[in-house]
């Protein structure tokens, strides 16, 4: 089964490691990716929630953005307040179309000298065009395809990196366990060097650590030492996510939908909100004045039957919305979802109902997260 | 009474013209943790080789085919309890449903449990 995926898939600089862990191979935004171990989804979840989850999400794009003049030009494709993110400091943001479509979500941490954007591995090659495209003579936009990305999530992954001897590279930046929520810097395993955040994908505290791909299998063992950690897949990571109400690109997102239906208004900074300037800010202002059509809301199915993806929403005989994402949350004990309803059936408590393999199920409109987030603020 | 076994992976145990159906331990370990499973109600009629179940994981929905023709004539109550079942005895306790078979011609198609090892040691 191991190696019965497609020829053209690209390999994690973390192949081996994956295959001599027992990973099960699929094919995921162009690369074989590890999907679960032999530990199984459900187990590597509630691993994750309890002690460490080591993620291997090295097809993420990481890109450099330098030169003068780098956070105005960001405000121009995203509508973060760029300019006033301190050094150190990382920002959730969106890269939105002409019309205020969502063409990716990102994150962006400004290094004090230059920018660094982490994007979604199937949107990567899409974005740097956009990207360069739009690029001003001045700006220098790279892609770090010599750089793995690795996540450790969980409670106990504070304390694997301390006692693995992750380090500051600098005098003047915080302890590795005095990080605080999305905030990065420059640390060291010995020679190792490491650009780490504190942040994350699965509602847990956690560490993002950008590392040299050739030091990366060396690492990454490293951590699999500590008795805390276990290698988490992607099945995991898709139920963590889901769990902590956290929207996955191209499916909850995608260029038809602008981000305040999607729910995430929190993400167009106070200044750009008052001045605009950004790609569809007439559609996207007129959506936070005037409410949008549809929302994407948190969705619990009655009983224990999964929703899935695609799932139509019903209120009686009328059909309101589409589930984006379902599936069974093991921390929540039941099946979640999230998808888009109409505006007047978005209300938190509202009873629809969700059609699967012809039959509707009973379902409530529920505040998300599914399961409590647990940040380090 | 006689196993049987399809390439889909499920078993068949068929006694007095009644076949009970599950799936095999090897198709439990790739659907991995099965949370809900679907069942056909009895009364149904099922087709061989057409959809007769659903059984959920925490990822993915997959269907199970019924590898014989006949009349549900009861499903596993016990599932719908503790689906998991499906994981900790796919080839006891986690049965999924039972039959009448139409047509016990049918069963000549079918593996026997040598046949079926060898057909999973080829996967």
């Amino acid at each position: 089964m191991a190696n019965d995926l497609p020829g053209d898939l690209q390999l994690l600089p973390l192949d081996a490691l994956h295959q001599a862990l027992g990973g099960r191979m699929v094919p995921f935004a162009g690369y074989a990716m590890p999907v679960q171990y032999p530990m199984g989804v459900m187990a590597e979840h509630l691993w994750t929630r309890a002690q460490a989850g080591l993620f291997d999400v090295s097809h993420m794009g990481q890109l450099t953005l330098a030169g003068d003049g780098a956070a105005e030009w960001l405000e121009s494709i995203a509508p973060g307040d760029f300019k006033a993110l301190q050094p150190g400091r990382m920002r959730y943001s969106l890269l939105l179309a002409d019309d205020g479509g969502i063409l990716d979500d990102l994150m962006v941490t400004f290094t004090g000298d230059h920018f660094y954007l982490v994007v979604n591995g199937a949107t990567k090659h899409d974005d740097i065009a956009h990207m360069r495209a739009r690029l001003p003579a001045g700006l220098t936009l790279s892609h770090m395809e010599g750089a793995a990305l690795l996540a450790l999530q969980g409670p106990a992954a504070v304390d694997v990196m301390r006692r693995l001897g992750v380090v500051p590279e600098l005098p003047d930046i915080p302890a590795i366990d005095a990080m605080k929520f999305m905030s990065a810097g420059p640390y060291c395993w010995g020679a190792v060097r490491l650009g780490i955040s504190r942040s994350g994908y699965t509602g847990e505290d956690g560490y993002e650590i950008s590392l040299d791909a050739g030091d990366a299998a060396a690492f990454a063992r490293a951590l699999l030492a500590d008795a805390a950690v276990k290698p988490i897949g992607l099945g995991a990571r898709d139920s963590l996510r889901l769990e902590a109400g956290l929207p996955l690109y191209g499916h909850d997102l995608t260029p038809a939908i602008e981000p305040v239906e999607a729910g995430l208004s929190f993400a167009i900074s106070k200044r750009r909100k008052a001045e605009g300037g950004f790609p569809g800010a007439a559609r996207i202002l007129g959506a936070l004045l005037d409410g949008p059509a549809r929302r994407r809301v948190g969705l619990k199915p009655e009983g224990r039957q999964p929703v899935r993806e695609g799932a139509l929403i019903f209120a009686g005989d009328q059909q309101v919305g589409v589930v984006t994402s379902g599936g069974f949350a093991p921390s929540v004990g039941g099946p979640v979802a999230m998808g888009y309803v109409a505006a007047p059936y978005a209300g938190d408590g509202t009873a629809l109902a969700i059609e699967v393999r012809g039959k509707r199920l009973a379902a409530t409109v529920v505040p998300m997260p599914f399961h409590a987030k647990n940040y380090v603020r | 009474m006689t196993r049987y076994y399809t390439e889909e992976h499920e078993w068949i145990d068929v006694a007095d013209g009644t076949a009970t159906v599950g799936v095999t331990d090897y198709a439990q370990g790739q659907l991995g943790d099965v949370v809900f499973v679907e069942l056909p109600d009895a009364g149904r009629e099922v087709t061989a080789g057409a959809e007769a179940a659903v059984v959920e994981s925490v990822k993915a929905a997959s269907e199970v085919y019924a590898p014989v023709s006949g009349l549900v004539v009861e499903a596993n109550q016990a599932l719908a309890d503790d689906p998991s079942l499906v994981n900790s005895d796919p080839e006891g306790a986690g049965w999924f449903f039972r039959l009448n078979l139409a047509d016990a011609s049918e069963l000549a198609s079918l593996m026997d449990a040598a046949a079926y090892q060898a057909y999973v040691a080829t996967l």
